[in-house]
């Protein structure tokens, strides 16, 4: 069959490789045959640079390899918001301000924490809303894993997707999910060691840095204006960055960033997402959770010299890319025609040699696998005890749940399946990505931050905030597309999640003031004012090196991606 | 890091994440030094460089960096290891 990748034996040897490394590691870990892969899973001592590498890695699926190179073909640098302002601020605010509170209240689920704060209400719609984000997210894993397995072996992308789905199923059945740590970390590795190769030799076909500069600016000059090709000076600057937004106005394109991205989508993003909180909740004193996040930080800021740059790499040397960018359609590509999404692989088709290919094939696939795993051992976790366990059957013994959790798991691949397929409408996967967050995440930041700091904010607030959120920030979506509102680029997604936010903090501050507020008693733990500092404090800190507190980091990181603003 | 003072422990060994990332990264690295060095160079791909090669080589000295960050400063694991082992599923 005609296939976009040519792999050879070796390319297959070096996947086999990996897969055998990691599922061994999780079987043994599920007999638990050596106390030491429990010691690290268990993550008691857990140095803080391996949980920093986890939390980041658990992110560098989806979003990171193929959204970012896609975002980087259509838009060029402008996508390093993504990092420098939509990641690393919030990264920082979850360690010095947020993670006290999730340590110190020893929740272990957004929805625990919802119900803790605000009672069966929010608890409920958060576990309904979460666990239909984490199929949607899940479908988009698969479509991608679907569309390298399309690449690879050239089978249609349906068929691509089921064979997808079985593997992970297969995967997350043999214990693959319980070494998670242990893969994330090393998928860290293996994906560095596959896309700088990548993005230096893909450097040095175009010239270096100013080489890239000069194609783009020329191809942008000559694309024809149909096309709507962001210029060559908006493609290779960060700011003001409307190639991103889709403002005209370059004053409103800096708010529409700083407070939609930056502020309400990644807030909403980082510090509400227990897939990630979770490796941080996992080390040993409040001092390393903290510094969980802050560590991330550092590799954060620089994976987008091994995104972002491939992507406007593929669009000056790929020549689909290049028709797709000038406004043509082309055959090909994963779902048909060639889309942004396909950057990366057209790329390493065109760049890579048999041997580094396998690397990088071997690097999206654990990515996509180790991200769609995640996505569902959560809806599988949400659904079992959240949702089951509270509502529908209680009280039955753990060996149920167990059978509950395990129809969840295969139900919500079957499912997978069929959001993938949604995800596979979208020509840059990360319009779609970044809308899911605007719906779910940006009134739950919202919801989270309100109740945190008032504590008059009341149980009835919880849900109805939650709900009134999503929903407005669902209408914003549907107005655009009857073109109602219309902004190219990721735009909408940012106004849709800004009217979320501001819809649920207004709804919940009027829900407040009419209702019933918690007794105070209650929420020690969960609200600022009623929490004793001495809650927070961790008493070793004060002993470690300056450099090895958590806030001292923080300002280090907070300086770097300063510099990093304004160099580029 | 330093550990509390457990009376019987060991080093975490094979299973120590570094060990496991040297190892993989060392391997990787020798199966693309060998075909940098015997395999088609594809040098109209890369544009001239022998990529496999360069790029084992960096791979093999990465792999062993981790290795011996490992045994220079190994990691204790205290006995018996805590009782949630193994069950941290996510």
């Amino acid at each position: 069959m005609d296939t976009i990748i040519h792999a050879n034996f070796v390319d297959y040897l070096i996947i086999a490789i990996y897969f055998a490394a990691v599922l061994s590691i999780g079987l043994a870990a599920r007999r638990q045959a050596s106390d030491t892969i429990g010691f690290f899973l268990s993550g008691r001592s857990l140095p803080a640079w391996v949980t920093g590498l986890a939390f980041v890695s658990a992110n560098l699926g989806a979003v990171e390899i193929m959204g970012m190179s896609a975002n980087g073909a259509q838009i060029g640098i402008p996508t390093v918001h993504y990092f420098w302002i939509g990641a690393v601020p919030a990264m920082l605010f979850l360690g010095v301000v947020m993670m006290p509170f999730y340590y110190g209240s020893k929740v272990r689920s957004v929805p625990e924490f919802m119900r803790k704060r605000f009672g069966t209400g929010a608890h409920l719609v958060n576990a309904l809303s979460f666990a239909l984000a984490q199929l949607l997210i899940a479908g988009i894993n698969l479509y991608l894993l679907g569309s390298i397995v399309h690449a690879l072996l050239g089978w249609p992308l349906w068929v691509a997707l089921v064979v997808a789905a079985v593997i992970v199923f297969a995967y997350i059945s043999f214990g693959g999910l319980s070494a998670a740590i242990y893969n994330e970390v090393l998928q860290f590795f293996v994906i560095v060691a596959s896309l700088l190769p990548l993005t230096l030799i893909g450097l040095h076909r175009v010239g270096g840095w100013d080489g890239l500069k000069a194609r783009i600016t020329e191809f942008a000059d000559t694309a024809p204006a149909g096309a709507e090709v962001a210029t060559a000076s908006q493609q290779l600057h960060s700011w003001p960055g409307q190639a991103l937004s889709g403002f005209n106005s370059p004053v409103l394109s800096v708010i529409g960033i700083v407070f939609g991205l930056g502020f309400v989508l990644s807030f909403g993003y980082w510090t509400t997402n227990f897939v990630e909180v979770q490796r941080a909740m996992a080390s040993e004193s409040i001092t390393a959770a903290r510094k969980t996040p802050i560590v991330g930080a550092f590799p954060k800021m620089f994976v987008p010299f091994i995104t972002i740059l491939p992507g406007m790499l593929a669009a000056v040397l790929v020549p689909e890319i290049m028709q797709v960018k000038s406004g043509m359609e082309v055959a090909g590509g994963a779902s048909g025609d060639v889309k942004y999404n396909d950057s990366i692989i057209l790329l390493m088709r065109d760049l890579l040699p048999n041997g580094l290919l396998g690397l990088a094939i071997t690097g999206l696939l654990a990515a996509f696998m180790a991200g769609m795993a995640a996505n569902i051992s959560a809806f599988n976790t949400v659904v079992s005890v959240d949702l089951w366990q509270t509502y529908v059957v209680k009280d039955r013994d753990d060996a149920y749940y167990v059978k509950v959790g395990r129809a969840a798991t295969l139900g919500a691949t079957v499912i997978a399946i069929f959001t993938a397929l949604i995800a596979g409408q979208f020509s840059n996967i990360m319009d779609y990505l970044q809308t899911l967050f605007g719906f779910f995440n940006a009134p739950l930041f919202a919801t989270f931050i309100l109740g945190m700091f008032w504590k008059r904010m009341s149980p009835a607030a919880g849900w109805s905030g939650l709900l009134a959120g999503t929903f407005s920030a669902v209408v914003v979506w549907l107005l655009s597309l009857v073109d109602i509102v219309t902004l190219p680029g990721q735009g909408t997604a940012f106004v849709a999640a800004s009217t979320g936010f501001v819809v649920d903090i207004l709804v919940s501050i009027v829900v407040s003031l009419c209702t019933k507020p918690k007794p105070s008693s209650e929420l020690v733990g969960f609200v600022y004012s009623e929490t004793p500092k001495s809650h927070f404090r961790d008493p070793d800190e004060a002993k470690l090196p300056l450099l090895k507190r958590p806030v001292p980091l923080a300002l280090i990181a907070l300086v770097l991606v300063i510099i990093l603003n304004i160099a580029f | 890091m330093s550990e509390s003072t457990q009376t019987r422990r060991h080093t975490a060994g094979l299973f120590d994440i570094r060990n496991v990332i040297g190892i993989l990264l060392g391997l990787y690295g020798i199966i693309l030094t060998l075909m940098g060095l015997f395999a088609d160079k594809a040098l109209d791909k890369t544009g001239g460089v022998n990529a496999n090669l360069i790029g084992g080589i960096a791979l093999i000295v990465v792999g062993l960096v981790f290795l011996a960050w490992a045994g220079l400063r190994p990691t204790y694991v205290p006995e018996p290891a805590d009782e949630a082992a193994g069950q941290q599923a996510a």
